[in-house]
């Protein structure tokens, strides 16, 4: 027998909802098991693709567990190893493959029986696999490898941008290098235009991974395809980046529904937020900010407070954090540019757009901005969609907007009112969706996260955050053991609209010379020369 | 070939045959056959007896004066008449024609068939299936089980080059036969390993 086509066993029970049990031939060790491999069963009429969900240990009799045998004989232990002490491995099956020549054209099923007695159950071959996973092409994105083999897993871009899609896992598993990897295949693809809203500077040009290895990022990569805007100039210029467009923004840009958002960061009360609102009316929208802070002590603030029924602790509430707001370099009184338009400029063309926070790595500053670009940039696209579907023109390239941090703006409090939460809500009317990426899944609101298509997630180890994840998917209890066991490093579960089932991958490589040659198309043989050149220079 | 004795006594499940010599009975576990007409019958020595003659009359203590054991022989030759070394053998299969089953045949041995105690060659065609360890386990004996399994299974494994993988792979058959009795499974496995 070859290594593939390893039998390991036979199915004695099992139901569709919980999955079917497998006892493991005394020739297959459970040692030799994990969660998440993939098996094929064999059954009568149709073949079964599944997963291992959990292993486990039997005893033909009782009696074994109360008076162990003498296993340091070895000729008792190879006896009774597989007949009176046996593995058995719990599998779900999720698809079925082949069988009939239609099935065969169809591709991959979703199962809706279980294999029957005894049949058996086999490790899934690379070629299974493939048949399942599909091969790398037009719209296909190879992103990991399945946990011990060799096959691509390549996740569906264009159904992964219909959707909103969540990045999760602690800090440190990753999600950043995911995150890398996501945007290079949709750039490379072509599927979406990105605006990534670029926290702790690291999609845009150099990163660093782990080890403290430099990694390159998308402009390296893509230079004709990627334009890195930033709110602070000093760290880029300090960094070598080089940055197309320096973003400022006027006061007279920021509405009270960012202020709203901002409740909790600037630690102002339900009343201060009310009172943005009565101050923006009396005030107008141009110049409010500006007014409020101009407000000096004295009667005739205390008469305006008096009339807009405004309580002096909120009006000192309020200013406290206004002043926090003023105080972000990027915020002028009158912005020079319009960086909105700048974006949408960028983004017409195909060219994705990344912004640096720079230092400004405060989460304030990150809620202010996202929030405000997101929503001018999502009334853009709202009025194209529409003027498309009436005058039957193209409706706008799908836009793709990266978030981190994404339960401050997602949370159960602030999601209905922030713009995310309408765009992860009403998702693809208007071509305009989200990728999340947070390490506190649990604090991102259960609708939005119901709505998310396709979910990837690195290792998570809170109960909580791992139960909001798999909110409303089918074995959810069975997908829990195996998120729960992935390493730390590398791998990801993923699941959802662009695979075809749950899967774990172990990350494609990012970060060596060789990797990112594999990233570059053929065209862009500038780049490519680039590439050979770094790794040319890596042998020197 | 070996010919071991006589069948004097015969059922359906065993036959009991003399030996021709005194204390010559084959060893505990050891495989003998014999023959009815075309039908080959295969078993498992599980008991030997010797006694006397006369069921009443009782052997008694002749060795006071004696310096050795084979002096009280000696000084009554008449014993070796007197005595005879009985060995009971469980019918496990036969062979009928060509083929072999592991199972009973359809009549019980003849008296006065002779009994012969089979070669390597046989031992090693009838143990390809351990079929007849079943038998073997649940027929009612006055030996104890584990001990003629094992007397069995020590023997056979005898004919055997990989002694142990045979008593490996006999094991497992009796993990699984024994599968609710593991004590048992214990003393037998305690008893067969190498």
């Amino acid at each position: 027998m070859n290594e593939e086509t390893k039998r390991l066993g036979i199915v004695t029970s099992g139901s569709l909802t919980k999955g079917v049990e497998v006892r493991l031939d005394s020739s297959a060790s459970v040692e030799d098991m994990a969660v998440g491999r993939y098996v094929t069963i064999e059954g009568e009429k149709q073949r079964f693709f599944g997963m291992i969900t959990d292993v486990s240990l039997g005893v033909i009799d009782q009696k074994l567990t109360l008076t162990p045998p003498d296993v340091s004989d070895p000729f008792m232990a190879e006896v009774l190893a597989g007949t009176s002490t046996y593995g058995t491995i719990h599998v779900s099956p999720y698809l079925t493959i082949g069988g009939n020549v239609a099935s065969l054209l169809e591709g991959a099923q979703s199962v809706k029986t279980v294999p029957s007695h005894f049949s058996t159950v086999n490790l899934a071959s690379q070629r299974d696999v493939e048949l399942v996973f599909g091969g790398e092409d037009e719209k296909r994105f190879y992103i990991g490898t399945p946990l011990d083999m060799e096959t691509k897993v390549c996740l569906d871009l264009e159904e992964l941008v219909k959707r909103s899609n969540g990045i999760f896992g602690k800090s440190g598993t990753g999600k950043t290098f995911l995150t890398r990897l996501l945007l290079i295949g949709m750039l490379q693809k072509g599927t979406a235009a990105n605006l990534v809203f670029d926290m702790h500077s690291e999609y845009g040009w150099e990163g660093r991974s782990e080890e403290r290895r430099k990694v390159k990022a998308l402009k390296q990569l893509f230079p004709s395809k990627v334009a890195v805007f930033t709110l602070d100039e000093e760290s880029s210029r300090r960094r070598r980046v080089s940055t197309d467009f320096v973003v400022r923004i006027g006061y007279d840009e920021i509405e009270p529904e960012d202020i709203g958002l901002l409740r909790q960061t600037l630690n102002l009360t339900e009343a201060s937020v009310q009172a943005v609102y009565q101050l923006y009316r009396e005030f107008g929208n141009k110049r409010w900010i500006e007014a409020t802070l101009e407000l000096e002590d004295g009667d005739e603030t205390k008469q305006l407070l008096a009339r807009l029924n405004i309580h002096d602790s909120t009006y000192r509430n309020l200013r406290r954090g206004l002043e926090t707001i003023r105080r972000l370099p990027f915020l002028l009184p009158h912005a020079p540019d319009n960086p909105v338009k700048h974006i949408l400029e960028y983004l017409d063309q195909g060219i994705n757009v990344v912004l640096e926070f720079g230092r400004y790595t405060d989460i304030t500053a990150y809620i202010l901005v996202a929030n405000l670009l997101t929503r001018r940039i999502h009334a853009q696209y709202r009025e194209r969609m529409e003027k498309a579907l009436g005058e039957d023109i193209a409706p706008p390239h799908p836009l793709v907007i990266t978030i981190e941090e994404a339960h401050k703006f997602l949370n159960s409090e602030v999601s209905s009112q922030t713009i995310f939460g309408t765009i992860a809500r009403e998702m693809r009317k208007y071509n305009v969706t989200l990728l999340v990426i947070d390490q506190r899944p649990s604090g991102i609101d259960d609708e939005v996260m119901s709505q998310m298509g396709t979910k990837i997630t690195c290792l998570l180890d809170n109960e909580r955050d791992i139960d909001s994840v798999l909110a409303g998917v089918s074995r959810k209890s069975e997908l829990k053991s195996v998120l729960s066991r992935l390493e730390s490093r590398q791998q990801a579960l993923i699941f959802g609209h662009a695979v075809p089932m749950p899967v774990v991958i172990r990350t494609r490589e990012y970060g060596s010379a060789e990797s990112y040659k594999e990233f570059i198309p053929s065209r862009e043989t500038e780049s490519r020369q680039q590439a050979e050149k770094d790794i040319e220079e890596l042998w020197e | 070939m070996d010919r071991v004795g006589e069948v004097i006594e015969a059922s359906t499940n065993d036959f009991v045959a003399q030996c021709y010599e005194l204390y010559q009975s084959p060893p505990l576990g050891s495989m003998v056959k014999t023959k009815d007409s075309d039908v080959e019958l295969y078993g498992i020595v599980y008991n030997a007896t010797t006694t006397s003659f006369e069921p009443g009359r009782r052997p008694i203590a002749r060795g006071k004066d004696e310096t050795s054991e084979e002096a009280v022989y000696q000084a009554s030759p008449q014993l070796l008449k007197l005595l005879k070394s009985e060995f009971s053998a469980l019918v496990v299969g036969h062979r009928q024609g060509d083929k072999l089953h592991h199972y009973l045949p359809p009549k019980p041995a003849r008296i006065h068939g002779f009994v012969y105690l089979c070669s390597p060659e046989e031992v090693k065609e009838f143990s390809q299936s351990f079929d007849f360890l079943n038998i073997l386990i649940n027929t009612r004996l006055p030996v104890a089980m584990d001990e003629r399994v094992a007397a069995c299974l020590r023997q056979m494994s005898q004919v055997y080059e990989d002694r142990r993988a045979f008593l490996v792979a006999a094991g497992k058959e009796l993990a699984i036969l024994l599968s609710g009795n593991f004590n048992q499974l214990k003393a037998i496995l305690g008893r067969i390993k190498t």
